[in-house]
């Protein structure tokens, strides 16, 4: 067996933890990483050898960027020591780390958008001539990295124009640009099509034929076994143990990773379709620089499936929830539920239809964080006779609302007086999930709902979507995760610069072929090709 | 209005400002709501107001000296004429959905006839028939000097992600302690005045270092804080000049000393009124070219910037987030106290209870009017000192309407009243700095 | 991780839960540690000038609160402060600072003068005289608050600049109308120092305790609190203006009008600080206007809601002390041979260390929560430029 447990660690393993072996090129011991009610990190210990891929595994949450940003000096330990090349060192910040040769991509890009590539680039590590800054020598590494590596990348692009992977590569200029030699990538294919990933995977091979070794971080099981040397994983801030990816499968990885056996299908029976309950004709909606991201796009959602809206984010996949429920005009087209032409109506109006919304950005929109759980409860329908009497709220109909949702949809809290903002992302999420699902609904539309989520949330609302669907709710999903539309949804439709590529049957849906349509590939020419 | 149309060469371009198609004629655009406006005043010029002018010839003289250029116009055709503009205007921009960014020009083309339309209007209802446009240039200018010095010290602390509201506090506090100290030493000119200058500059950075432990280091709500910098220099100098400037019995110092350019001053016809000025006046010139190098050519600036943009981002490449606001609210901090020594060292020579009044605020406006760009921030301060110029000139001019003087009140708020219009008028578009505002907590 | 709410575990003995106590009181303490800490600094500064602090304060003290006539004096001096604040306090819970109350003072006094100085009204009964001149003060304010409210929700202008603006046209525009004698519209030919002409007998605010200076307005300050206080706690308007000033997007996300809002809830605040500006003209000692009278009351009472943490029950105190500063002030300055501007350097100094309450919380003691989120909506006062 590849795997072995934390507990009883083998002698070789120990051994190495004592006296670092000199292809060791950066080693953790004993980090411990807390935060205000949690342990982000429990004494874990890593090692990364010269020239090696190593991954770090575990779900969300397991503390996986935490234990990162102490190496790359973002965060101090509690516990714990580093070393870099057997050296023992104490970064004090990240300036520390990035002059031990240390590199990183953050999980979320750590860019100014309306900067241009080089600046972005030399920023901090300023090349100059005199007191003012040399552009042109700027220009020429990059342009001289670009080319090494392969990264096509227009220094004097401004980088929020870029596409995400774009962005990306920008993100491995900036550790190059600084003679990195021990490269961290934190969930670096969460934004890219899986073809793209197999062209990430390229630029990482040839990073380590240059002698560069990397942390690759992931919560993919497939990926790990496609590029791993190595492989440690986290789970709940704990090392749990170490696999070698020659030997091990996706479910080995999945029962380490989780604690437990898991399966990411999802129980569903078939769709039993019927009517046409959203009905989208022509859409053409601009986002907020006033170009259309969304433009002529056509959708129809029946009672009773889930159609499942695939393809990278950024290709207007917000703006076509948001024209959907009014909270963005469209510029044009329409849009119709149940059969009433609801183009141009306010959320208010269109959400007293019965349609839930479970939005991407749960703290951001889904919620009030300061307030209590009680009154996120009731966001969106305070209003109704049920909650208030001629315009003064019924704090006690509020309140067992309340009580009766946290008990209904299994959120941990103490209490419904508890501020949103202090539950866990997972409970956060179910507070959402809560309100919108317990309506009396038609239309439910719920976009990346289980962004950043552990493993157990996850199974929790894709079930509870799926009863929904069998209710006979017609259901609009969105996610960035393809694994997860293809495993909830019916049919799916793939996103491509506003408008859908194709509209798959189940059946159809290969990760091959959404994939390919997601980058944009003239399908048909590929399959023949 | 008129910068805020024009799309300005950025050098760090933010994203295309949005012109949100909507749908149905009950929710207009920015643009059409514009339209609407000039519109109205279109018609009200044409048939209200051209009629009623005094159809004799208006002068207008372009500089000082021999063979000055003069202009004259028949004040009833031009402003007819300007009145069918603005009414094609309005009609070109509330059809923005078929005109598109023809739409934007013609409200530019109409907003640029705004200065002469009010010049003339002015000039033909006074009971004098000249007027000559090159002082007035240069009296904007200098008016013009402190909201621009504010504007800047706007500049720096936003662009690192710091709103300044106290920029007038930070003014008034180098205005009243740069003179009680110039007071002390005998206010008599000479290098006390300087020292005194040195003083109010140093006052000013002081308050903005304040600004900066209270919003960065403690992440005070940095409005918040603002307003307690304001109240603090309001209390401070009133009880200063109780406690030190009354019992002196100062009352008016001297000022300091006008200066020429060599050469420059002795340029035909707008020499004298551009290129001979007292020397706050001049610096604010330099420190503009100077900030615009180092914001955008500097290592520096780019680490401002960048601050301003994405701390987290700066704080990912080793750049220290803290020091680099404290630094730029800082540098803003001792350029709002050169204006604050603008008032009382070198126009005033003496200092009374809140003098700055209410020009820090105005810096502000001009900043944002200037999104966030030093030379754009610049037009912006000179509009205002322009507003202020004129209604000065229209007060000397003895301007009545249907036989009743214009009331001086009316003039005196005419800045605030074209900083509300403009920034109706401009803010839609303008970007703020992405992080502005928005306290910095250093990963740990 | 689906771990429970994250929350310590409760102290267990008296000890820990009088400290949990005094942690929990933090909103309460806070600002009363700031105000002590004010005058501690001030006090260094009344040692600068070489007087002595304890006969400083104590006159202060004896000046505001020494006598029955001094308490009423207080009182009186605390009224429009208490309805400003209000307005700001409002403005504060949608997430928008409201700088304006100044203007919509003068403009809402403005237009009760007018109404109640119009001879055409002036047989009127003080039952429908009062009301009506209370109602003019506050379309007086509503209007000054309604133009920011529209300019923000319509063109996105922030309205802070606005407000500031508008403060100073209304100033103008009163200086105008007031003292103008050419042409006459309120100015009162026949008085030697301009002002405007005087308010008719029926439409002044009549005195709580005759020759205190106390009036009815006092009254209708407190009514005001727990009315503003009703409708952002308990109305679902409320819950509006609770939930747009936390998180706009959000509202807008739950199926709120976020524009609506903003102009309603600034010419609401207008109107508020109209009927305060109303008060003061009705009800102060000349029952007059003069272009004066309200200074600085608007920008003074920023620093009241700022100190009573935008709580409408709370403003009542911090505005008594600041109207005790305030009326204290005279007998300090006779007593300890101070001048009056000290008082402003105090005030300055408490909503310093309001604003920046982590100096306190380290002087004192006090934990600072964990985050923001627990602080629960106290936190929001402002944000950025928010465009
Ligand atoms: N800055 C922070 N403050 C408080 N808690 C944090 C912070 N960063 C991470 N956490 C918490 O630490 C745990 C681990 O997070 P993280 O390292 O981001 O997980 P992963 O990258 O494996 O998904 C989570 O419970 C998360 O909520
Ligand atoms: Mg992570």
């Amino acid at each position: 067996m590849a795997l072995q447990s934390g507990a009883d660690q083998p002698g070789a393993d120990e051994s190495r933890a004592d006296e670092a072996s000199p292809d060791v090129v950066l080693e953790a011991r004993g980090i411990t990483k807390r935060f205000p009610g949690v342990l982000a990190n429990d004494t874990v210990d890593f090692a990364l050898r010269r020239g090696q891929v190593h991954c770090l595994l575990g779900e969300n949450g397991a503390g996986k960027s935490t234990l990162m940003n102490v190496v790359f000096g973002l965060y101090q330990p509690d516990a714990g020591e580093l070393l870099v090349r057997g050296e023992p060192v104490r970064f004090r910040s990240s300036a520390d780390a990035i002059a031990a040769g240390i590199g990183m991509v953050h999980q979320h890009f750590q860019l100014v958008p309306v900067m241009a590539v080089w600046e972005n680039v030399v920023l901090g590590d300023e090349l100059t001539r005199g007191p003012l800054l040399d552009r042109g020598a700027a220009r020429a590494r990059i342009a001289e990295l670009s080319e090494r590596y392969s990264l096509a990348i227009d220094p004097d692009a401004v980088v929020g124009e870029l596409s995400v992977g774009a962005q990306q590569r920008v993100e491995l200029l900036k550790a190059l640009f600084r003679d990195a030699d021990i490269l961290i990538l934190d969930e670096p294919t969460a934004v890219l099509t899986p073809q793209e990933v197999d062209g990430f995977f390229e630029i990482v091979r040839s990073l380590l034929d240059r002698g560069i070794s990397v942390v690759f971080i992931t919560h993919k099981l497939r990926e790990v076994l496609a590029v791993a040397d190595e492989v440690t994983v986290l789970r709940g801030g704990k090392a749990v143990g170490r696999a070698d990816p020659r030997t091990a499968t996706q479910g080995s990885l999945a029962t380490l990773m989780v604690g437990r056996d898991v399966s990411f299908e999802v129980d569903k029976a078939p769709a039993e379709p019927g009517a046409v309950v959203l009905r989208v004709v022509d859409l053409t909606v601009a986002d907020d620089r006033g170009v259309p991201t969304v433009s002529g796009l056509e959708l129809q959602v029946r009672a009773g499936e889930i159609f499942g809206v695939a393809g990278v984010e950024g290709n207007g996949q917000r703006e076509l929830v948001e024209a959907i429920t009014g909270i963005r005009p469209s510029v044009s087209g329409s849009v119709a539920i149940g059969g009433t032409d609801v183009t141009g109506w306010n959320p208010r109006r269109i959400a007293d239809l019965g349609v839930g919304h479970v939005p991407e950005d749960r703290s951001k929109d889904g919620l009030v964080g300061p307030f209590s759980l009680a009154d996120n409860l009731v966001l969106n329908r305070y209003h109704r006779a049920e909650f208030s009497r001629r315009f003064v709220v019924r704090r006690d109909a509020v309140r067992r609302n309340a009580e009766r949702l946290v008990a209904d949809f299994d959120v941990r809290t103490t209490g419904v007086d508890v501020p949103a903002g202090t539950l866990s992302g997972g409970n956060q999420q179910k507070l959402v999930i809560a309100r919108e699902l317990s309506a009396d609904l038609s239309l439910l539309i719920v976009a990346q709902p289980t962004r950043g989520l552990d493993v157990g949330s996850i199974e929790f609302i894709h079930r509870q979507i799926v009863a929904r669907r069998d209710e006979g709710v017609a259901v609009l999903l969105v996610s960035a995760e393809l694994d997860e539309v293809l495993s909830l949804a019916d049919r799916v439709g793939v996103l491509y610069r506003g408008r859908f590529a194709e509209v798959l049957d189940r059946e159809e849906a290969t990760r091959r072929r959404c994939g390919m349509l997601m980058g944009g590939a003239d399908q048909h020419a590929e399959e023949v090709a | 209005m008129l910068l805020a149309m024009v799309d300005l060469p950025a050098q760090d371009k933010p994203t295309r400002p949005p012109r949100t198609p909507r749908r149905g004629f009950t929710r207009l655009s920015r643009l059409q709501t514009i339209g609407v406006a000039y519109l109205l005043l279109g018609v009200t010029l044409v048939v209200q107001v051209a009629g009623a002018l005094d159809p004799a010839q208006v002068v207008f003289l372009f500089g000082l000296g021999d063979g000055v250029p003069q202009v004259g116009v028949q004040p009833a055709a031009f402003t007819l004429g300007t009145g069918l503009l603005f009414v094609l205007a309005g009609v070109v921009a509330l059809g923005e959905r078929w005109t598109g960014r023809y739409a934007g020009v013609a409200l530019l083309v109409a907003t640029v006839l705004f200065v002469p339309l009010v010049l003339v209007t002015s000039l033909a209802l006074s009971a004098a028939g000249t007027m000559n446009v090159v002082p007035l240039m240069g009296e904007s200018l200098r008016v013009g000097t402190p909201v621009a010095l504010g504007a800047l010290a706007g500049l720096y602390a936003e662009r690192s992600g710091v709103v300044n509201i106290g920029i007038e506090g930070m003014m008034l506090a180098g205005a009243g302690v740069g003179f009680v100290v110039y007071a002390v030493l005998g206010a008599a000119g000479g290098w006390p005045l300087y020292v005194s200058v040195v003083v109010a500059v140093a006052v000013g950075g002081l308050m903005a270092a304040l600004h900066a432990l209270l919003s960065v280091t403690f992440r005070t709500d940095q409005i918040v804080s603002g307003v307690a910098i304001n109240l603090l220099a309001i209390g401070l100098t009133s009880f200063l000049r109780r406690e030190v400037l009354l019992p002196l019995g100062i009352g008016g110092g001297s000022t300091l000393p006008t200066i020429e350019i060599p050469l420059l001053a002795d340029l035909p016809l707008v020499g004298r009124s551009l290129f001979v000025g007292k020397p706050i006046y001049f610096t604010m010139f330099l420190i503009f070219a100077l900030t615009q190098v180092v914001l955008f050519r500097s290592a520096w600036g780019l680490r401002v910037r960048s601050v301003g943009e994405n701390p987290h981002a700066a704080e990912t490449l080793g750049i220290d987030v803290v020091k680099t606001r404290y630094q730029a609210v800082i540098v803003g901090g001792l350029l709002a106290g050169l204006a604050g020594a603008w008032f009382t060292l070198e126009t005033v020579g003496t200092f009374d209870n809140l003098i700055t009044n209410g020009k820090g605020f105005i810096a502000l406006a001009a900043l944002i009017f200037g999104k966030w760009r030093p030379w754009s921030a610049f037009g912006g301060a000179v509009l205002f000192g322009f507003a202020e110029a004129l209604g000065r000139r229209i007060q000397l001019l003895d301007v009545s309407v249907g036989g009743f003087p214009v009331p001086s009140q009316f003039l005196q708020v005419l800045p605030f009243v074209v900083t509300i219009v403009v920034l109706a008028g401009a803010i839609g578009r303008a970007i703020p700095p992405a992080s502005v505002g928005v306290p910095f907590e250093r990963s740990r | 991780m689906s771990e429970p709410g994250r929350r310590d575990p409760p102290g267990r003995g008296l000890a820990s839960r009088l400290i949990e106590t005094y942690f929990r009181a933090a909103p309460v303490t806070v600002p009363i540690y700031a105000v002590l800490t004010a005058a501690a600094v001030g006090s260094l500064v009344i040692l600068a000038v070489g007087s002595n602090p304890v006969d400083a304060y104590g006159a202060l003290l004896s000046g505001a609160a020494g006598s029955p006539g001094a308490i009423a004096g207080t009182l009186a001096r605390s009224t429009p402060y208490i309805i400003a604040a209000l307005a700001v306090a409002f403005g504060f819970k949608a997430g928008l600072f409201n700088i304006g109350a100044e203007g919509q003072l003068l403009m809402g006094a403005l237009a009760a003068a007018w109404v109640g100085s119009s001879p055409a009204l002036a047989g009127l009964p003080a039952v429908a005289y009062l009301p009506l001149v209370l109602m003019a003060g506050a379309a007086g304010g509503l209007l000054w608050g309604g133009i920011p409210g529209v300019l923000k929700a319509r063109t996105g202008a922030h309205e802070v600049i606005v407000t500031i603006m508008l403060n100073a046209i209304a100033l103008g525009a009163v200086a105008w109308v007031v003292t103008s004698p050419d042409p006459v519209l309120l100015l009162d030919t026949t008085a030697s120092v301009p002002h405007s002409r005087p308010m008719a007998a029926s439409a002044r605010l009549p005195e709580l305790i005759a020759g205190s200076g106390l009036h009815l307005g006092f009254v209708v300050a407190l009514a005001l609190c727990a009315v503003v206080w009703f409708v952002l706690e308990r109305t679902t308007l409320g819950f509006e203006i609770r939930t747009s000033g936390v998180s706009p997007n959000a509202a807008r996300y739950a199926g709120m009008s976020v524009p609506r809002i903003i102009i309603l809830v600034l010419a609401a605040a207008g109107a508020l600080a109209g009927i305060g500006g109303a008060g003061e003209v009705s009800g102060g000692p000349n029952g007059y206007l003069t272009p004066g009278l309200l200074r600085n009351i608007g920008f003074d009472s920023i620093a009241i809601a700022l100190l009573a943490r935008a709580n409408p029950f709370a403003i009542i105190p911090a505005a008594l002390l600041w109207g005790g500063l305030l009326s204290g002030a005279p007998l300090m300055q006779l007593r300890a041979d101070l001048s009056l501007d000290l008082v402003l350097i105090i005030q300055a100094l408490i909503i310093l260390f309001v604003a920046a309450d982590a100096i306190v919380r380290f002087l004192f003691r006090v934990r600072r929560p964990k985050r923001d989120d627990e602080l629960g909506e106290q936190a929001i006062f402002a944000k950025g430029w928010g465009v």
